[in-house]
């Protein structure tokens, strides 16, 4: 437990690491699909290419894509593409470096799939069954057969329980000899893939390197700032909100004092810090009053200067720092004057 | 478990990963219920196509309202929506981001049960097995109109006497299902690529209103949340206050009603706090029945000025 939790943080310690992690969950996802896919090919002439192909190329599209839309750095790219320059320059090699590396890990999970396609042999069998070499493979004394006929015949291979052409070619033999090739050229697929991405890793560092360390740094940058400024955004949003229902609440408060008939004998400073929490609310009429008014009346998105916390440090709000006595001066004088 | 904690806490880290949370849930959920379910084709000329249609359409249905019930922000966005204007401007901008991104998340599972009943086929085969030209398939060319749409009728149920091991009907069930594969997987491609262009043009769609509309809907979510919080410890405190309110009118009643309290025990509150002046059995008994028939008013403003 304690090593998938590592495994866990560690894949959590950054965006890189996380998307390396949602890569391998996608790749292996590709293969439990493939298993899962219940191949059926419709062994009729013109269906069967047509079938074969789809199934070999269109999941792989589709996985390419998914890999772009489940990684969230595609709206912060196509943001940082699109945004207005501002004060700050554009850099296009950072925006390149940030495409690339998410294309490179789109592309596992379809290298995936059409490795296991092609190395269990099903798709190109049903694909090509109608090129088969007869003359090479087939039995010497075949029956001659049109055109037509041969390829119904020949598109029927895949299927083994309707096949009948066993005296024009041996459906074992047929179905070896394509399975064969299918797995060579899957095998031939996975050692072009690898070779293709040892050469990519080892040498780039040969080319332009500085460019590339600046490319990566800019790129983590801009991904962190981001993240902080939503971090920022919720935290603000969240004390905005608690003034907020604070105001709301003293403002019943006052509200109530001042329609009261009778003002409450003692000085509500003597009541302790348990009336203070009870927002000056304390029977049920009030409560309901206060309910209603909440969902009738909201308070406006405007916080008054008085009750802001101080020294939080909110340049960006434009108030000038409070003394960090004066509201609760302000307050009790409000009150011994009740 | 310690996996499913940590899980766990990392989806509630932020409203939009819980809601991504359940999204995720509810279309493995709705995997799992596809698996689950056995689907058994009528086999019936007339029953077939509304079987396999409704089988195909019904349960999304179920799921889409799921998606909308589960999602904690389709209650905000109501309340948000219905509210009075009071003294808070309504901005329609916020409530159709909040409204978009709900039924997005929502369209989740009803999609990934249609795309997988259309790869799975058994659906398909089911409702269109009837309609299929007779001609195209050798084996029903000999048979009347009305025989030949109850042979092909009967051509998804697999273990039927007449049709066990008849070519057409595995012609007509293999040509069906292709069809209905390559239909799933035209509409997983053409979704994705819709959600791709979505994500890339995003940004070239005025960007900062939409920052301020996500900003906006966060701030509503989370006020909603800080203001049930503020509610239940208020109501915390009331609670508090009035029970203590009662408990203390009751040692009253009680020291009213005896007079054969001990004399210095008055002055010693602080130590028989817990027990608050009930002492004996039919003082608690009075007080339990005190407390059901006649519970005491929702009103501390007494005990708050003592």
């Amino acid at each position: 437990m304690d090593k998938f939790r590592m495994i866990f943080q560690f894949f959590q310690s950054n965006q890189e690491s996380f998307m390396n992690g949602i890569c391998g969950i996608m790749a292996l996802a590709s293969t439990q699909m493939y298993s899962a896919f219940d191949f059926n090919c419709p062994c009729l002439p013109h269906y069967n290419l047509a079938y074969g192909l789809g199934i070999l190329l269109v999941p792989p599209f589709i996985l390419f894509l998914l890999g772009f839309v489940l990684n969230n750095n595609i709206s912060m790219l196509a943001e940082e593409w699109r945004r207005p320059q501002g004060q700050r320059g554009k850099d296009a090699a950072v925006l390149r470096y940030m495409f690339c590396s998410m294309a490179q890990r789109a592309m596992i999970a379809p290298a995936v799939w059409v490795s296991v396609t092609l190395l269990d042999g099903k798709c190109v069998t049903c694909a090509f069954c109608t090129s088969v070499p007869v003359e090479t493979l087939g039995n010497a004394s075949h029956p001659r057969l049109s055109q037509g006929e041969m390829q119904r015949v020949l598109a029927r291979i895949p299927c083994k329980e309707i096949y009948n052409g066993q005296e024009l070619i041996a459906n074992e033999v047929a179905v070896r000899y394509l399975r064969c090739i299918s797995q060579a050229l899957g095998w031939c697929f996975v050692l072009l893939m690898t070779v293709m991405a040892f050469l990519v890793r080892s040498l780039r560092p040969c080319f332009s390197q500085a460019a590339f360390l600046k490319s990566r740094y800019w790129s983590h940058y801009i991904d962190i700032e981001r993240k902080l400024f939503d971090e920022t955004c919720a935290e603000h949003a969240r004390s905005f909100a608690k003034v907020c229902i604070q105001q709301f609440f003293e403002g019943m408060n006052t509200d109530l004092v001042a329609t009261r008939c009778h003002l409450p004998r003692k000085a509500p400073a003597d009541a302790g810090e348990a009336a203070e929490k009870l927002l000056g609310i304390t029977d049920q009429g009030t409560m309901n009053m206060a309910l209603k008014s909440w969902h009738r009346c909201k308070p406006p998105l405007n916080l008054h200067p008085a009750a802001l916390p101080t020294g939080n440090g909110w340049a960006g709000e434009g108030q000038p720092p409070m003394h960090p006595s004066a509201p609760r001066r302000e307050t009790a004088a409000y009150y011994s004057w009740v | 478990m310690e996996r499913f904690r940590m899980i766990f806490q990392y989806f509630q880290s932020s409203s939009e990963s819980v809601m991504n949370g359940i999204c995720g849930l509810l279309a493995l959920a709705s995997v799992k219920m596809y698996t689950s379910f056995d689907f058994s084709c009528p086999c019936l000329p007339q029953y077939n196509m509304a079987y396999g249609l409704g089988v195909m359409f019904i349960p999304p249905v179920i799921l889409f309202l799921c998606g909308l019930i589960l999602n904690r922000q389709s209650l905000v966005m109501l309340e948000e929506w219905r509210r009075p204007q009071g003294r808070r401007k309504k901005d329609l901008a916020v409530i159709r981001y909040m409204c978009s991104s709900i039924m997005q998340r929502a369209m989740v599972a009803p999609v990934v049960w249609i795309v997988v009943t259309l790869l799975d086929g058994k659906c398909l085969i089911c409702a269109f097995s009837s309609s299929m030209d007779p001609e195209k398939f050798v084996g029903f060319a000999n048979a009347s109109p009305v025989q030949v749409q109850q042979l092909l009728a009967k051509v998804p149920c697999k273990d039927n006497e007449l049709l066990r091991n008849s070519t057409s009907r595995k012609a007509v069930s293999r040509y069906l299902r292709c069809c209905s594969q390559a239909l799933g997987w035209s509409i997983l491609l053409i979704l994705i690529i819709a959600a791709f262009l979505a994500c890339w043009l995003r940004p070239c769609f005025n960007q900062a209103a939409l920052l301020q509309a996500r900003h906006w809907s966060n701030y509503i979510d989370i006020e909603q949340k800080i203001f049930e919080e503020t509610c239940c410890e208020h109501s915390r405190l009331f609670a508090h206050k009035c029970v203590l309110h009662f408990f203390e009118s009751m040692r009253k009643e009680i020291k009213l009603h005896s007079f054969s309290l001990p004399r210095e025990g008055e002055g010693a509150e602080g130590e028989e706090y817990p027990l608050r002046g009930i002492t004996d059995q039919n003082q608690v008994n009075k007080l339990l029945k005190t407390w059901y028939y006649e519970k005491p008013p929702l009103d501390v403003s007494q005990a708050t000025q003592r």
